[in-house]
């Protein structure tokens, strides 16, 4: 069969050879383009670090001009009231930080354990896809829809059981008041299920990525499915796991609707998880619109605050991944 | 074959690829310029763009501030337009305060506010405004108790509850105007905007003329520092708060109380009646006040036996001299049409028809419009 293959005169094979894309040397047209793709994917590239530098630029520029006028009081009152032009943020600083870290208890311990149910082959391969689709598709929801679904099916939900645990439980901070409606329960609970799509398919994906000869040596090693998950699959997972967590943290940190919806929007801070609060990002969305110019200076200046702290976050969070890598060296 | 194809594809691909890249980093060019602050002497280049208008398209007046007349003005214009229809009003409704800001930064042919203008941004404006009240509204107390259906708060049991001073609804300053009902012994919940808003400084307002302690605690303003309560985003936002909240009162824009047909308080006016908001209540209480000549009439507690006392007039703003004379003409003709064929509309949608004096004296001063 191959014979005749052969027999082909070599002049054939170089007359194809010419023809063929590969062996022709570019044409003018196609370096033309390819130097400009190449430098339109810089450009973009350069454009996208141009207006994160732009934006950081402005809302500095904007916030300078008032941060001294404010001082270190804007980082310790607990007064929002543009009428006497006293602007501090402490307690939507705390509430911030107190419903993202809620959320990430809440939402990032249900998304890992999400993680695991679909990817540890606990379903069968199609109802994990099913599943897996399912929880994506939360990421879909606007945040405006899950501020009225808080509004008028949670809180309501929520009433009888925040009244019995404020009656029960009263004596602990954390059920000292009684639930007003919104408040940093609703806020929390509602946030830690807009982050579960993103900690779970980013957790899953770590999960997933995990070599399967580790877990069947452990197999073969005669350790249980439990043992598998707990010692294997999740330390060597990790590093994903702990950037699900972190992209989820950041993610609460920045949510703005539902939390403007549901938060209670109110200038003071208590440990109660029952009584409303405030966070930075609502704050920003409720005054912006009808902000006079000290009040805009102000609002930027809490606008840095936000930024910073997201930034603190995440690179505290890739700070930790890296220590987590580097613990992982030996199993490669 | 194949991978020749395949090339072309790729090429194919990479061209889109290019062209949508740079369409992109265009956009985004344009885009921040638009965002760059317009400068400070825009005033004397304004409505160029309008200048060279072709002729045959409709001429377009751009408008935007307070969210609380919006729904009639919506209206409002969108029949205008049917009418005229070599005119064309379009309307953003951005909350009173961003109204004025792009009035006064030229960005829009004509603001709206229910706050009117302060004398300073009457100065920014340098005295190139007319402030044109065109319809009314008035705040409402709503709220959520089970059994009762008839409520009426007396002017110190009102500004007790959102002062924070009343707790619960069994208190004696509620229970003495009301002995009809039976009130029961649960928490007060205030509700109340925590966006800034106009309607905010409507309410305030007239706290502030009813009480002392108010005018030196919070004080008035489209946003102030609440002694009590939770904040809900925009009108809907509060009623629906109160809605799901026993025990819950707060104020909206009457509106949207009359359209979900939530119970709305009786309230005390200055002559000592308790008056139940409705149309006719707050147009008495709009005609009980003389406009003042820059037709910055507050209308903060009005008197009259039968008057509804939270009720404000809500402004046009536009300019006293447009430097383009079809645009002038056609600002004239809108208003001039507002104040005569848009008032019964207003009043289908829940607002108050100005009251008859008022209108002459507004409609006189559209006319110095040049």
């Amino acid at each position: 069969m191959a014979q005749p293959a052969t027999k082909q005169p070599v002049s054939g094979l170089s007359e194809a050879s010419r023809r063929s894309p590969i062996a022709r040397p570019p044409d003018a047209w196609q370096g033309a383009f390819e130097r400009a793709f190449r430098w339109t994917a810089c450009g973009l590239a350069a454009g996208v670090v141009l207006l994160l530098a732009g934006v950081v630029f402005e809302v500095v520029r904007r916030a300078g001009g008032s941060m001294g006028k404010l001082g270190f009081a804007f980082l310790t009152d607990s007064v929002w009231d543009a009428n006497g032009d006293r602007f501090g943020i402490l307690p939507s600083i705390v509430g911030t930080l107190y419903t993202s870290a809620l959320a990430l208890l809440i939402g990032g311990g249900l998304g890992v354990t999400t993680a695991i149910v679909l990817s540890q082959g606990f379903l069968p391969r199609r109802a994990e896809l099913v599943m897996k689709n399912v929880i994506e598709l939360l990421a879909a929801i606007p945040s405006v829809v899950y501020g009225l679904w808080g509004i008028y099916v949670l809180i309501p939900a929520l009433r009888p059981i925040a009244d019995l645990l404020h009656e029960k439980l009263g004596f602990l901070p954390l059920f000292s008041t009684k639930l007003s409606g919104p408040g940093i329960l609703p806020a929390s609970l509602v946030l830690s299920i807009m982050i579960l799509p993103t900690v779970t398919a980013i957790a899953r994906e770590g999960m997933v990525a995990v070599p399967r000869r580790l877990a069947a040596a452990a197999y073969g090693l005669g350790a249980t499915r439990w043992e598998v998950i707990f010692r294997v699959i999740l330390p060597t997972a990790r590093g994903g796991i702990f950037g699900a967590l972190v992209l989820g943290f950041g993610r609460a940190l920045g949510e703005t609707m539902a939390l403007a919806m549901l938060v209670g929007n109110t200038n003071r801070f208590g440990w109660s998880l029952l009584s409303p609060g405030n966070t930075l990002s609502a704050l920003l969305a409720n005054h912006f619109p009808e902000a006079g110019e000290v009040e805009v200076g102000a609002l930027m200046c809490a606008a840095l605050v936000l930024l910073l702290i997201t930034l603190a976050v995440n690179a505290l969070g890739s700070l930790i991944m890296r220590r987590a890598r580097r613990g992982l060296t030996g199993l490669g | 074959m194949l991978s020749s194809d395949m090339t072309r594809i790729s090429r194919r691909n990479g061209l889109i690829l290019s062209v949508l890249g740079w369409g992109a980093l265009l956009l985004t060019s344009a885009c921040s310029k638009k965002e760059e602050p317009p400068s400070a002497e825009g005033s004397s280049s304004a409505s160029v763009k309008a200048a060279t208008q072709p002729k045959g398209e409709p001429l377009t007046l751009q408008g935007a501030g307070a969210s609380f007349p919006a729904p009639v003005y919506s209206r409002w214009f969108r029949e205008f337009s049917d009418q005229n229809p070599e005119l064309r009003v379009n309307y953003q409704s951005t909350g009173s305060g961003a109204g004025v800001k792009s009035f006064l930064e030229n960005q829009v042919d004509f603001g709206a506010s229910d706050a009117a203008m302060t004398d300073d941004e009457i100065r920014q404006a340098n005295g190139n405004v007319v402030m044109i009240p065109v319809t009314g509204g008035q705040v409402v107390l709503t709220y959520n108790l089970e059994g009762v259906s008839e409520l009426k708060l007396s002017r110190d049991a009102y500004a007790g509850l959102f002062l924070g001073e009343i707790k619960r609804w069994n208190d004696a300053r509620i229970a003495e105007t009301n002995a009809g009902s039976k009130l029961p012994d649960t928490d007060v919940t205030i509700v109340r905007r925590s966006d800034g808003s106009g309607t905010t400084f409507v309410f305030t307002q007239h706290l502030a003329a009813i009480s002392e302690k108010w005018s030196k605690g919070p004080g008035v303003g489209k946003s102030v520092e609440w002694p009590a309560g939770v904040g809900g985003r925009k009108n809907d936002g509060v009623a629906a708060l109160i809605r799901q909240t026993p025990g819950a009162i707060g104020y909206v824009e009457y509106s949207f109380a009359a359209s979900s047909k939530q119970p709305m308080a009786a309230l005390e006016n200055k002559a000592g009646k308790f008056i139940a908001p409705t149309l006719k209540a707050s147009a008495a209480a709009l005609g009980a006040v003389d406009l003042p000549a820059d037709l910055r009439g507050w209308v903060t507690d009005p008197e009259g036996e039968g008057s509804y006392p939270i009720v404000t007039y809500t402004w046009i703003l536009a300019k006293k001299k447009y430097d383009d004379k079809a645009k002038s003409a056609a600002i004239k003709k809108l208003l001039g049409w507002c104040l005569s064929e848009g008032q019964p509309l207003a009043e289908k949608l829940d607002y108050i028809a100005l009251p008859e004096k008022a209108r002459a004296k507004v409609q006189a001063a559209v006319a110095t419009i040049e």
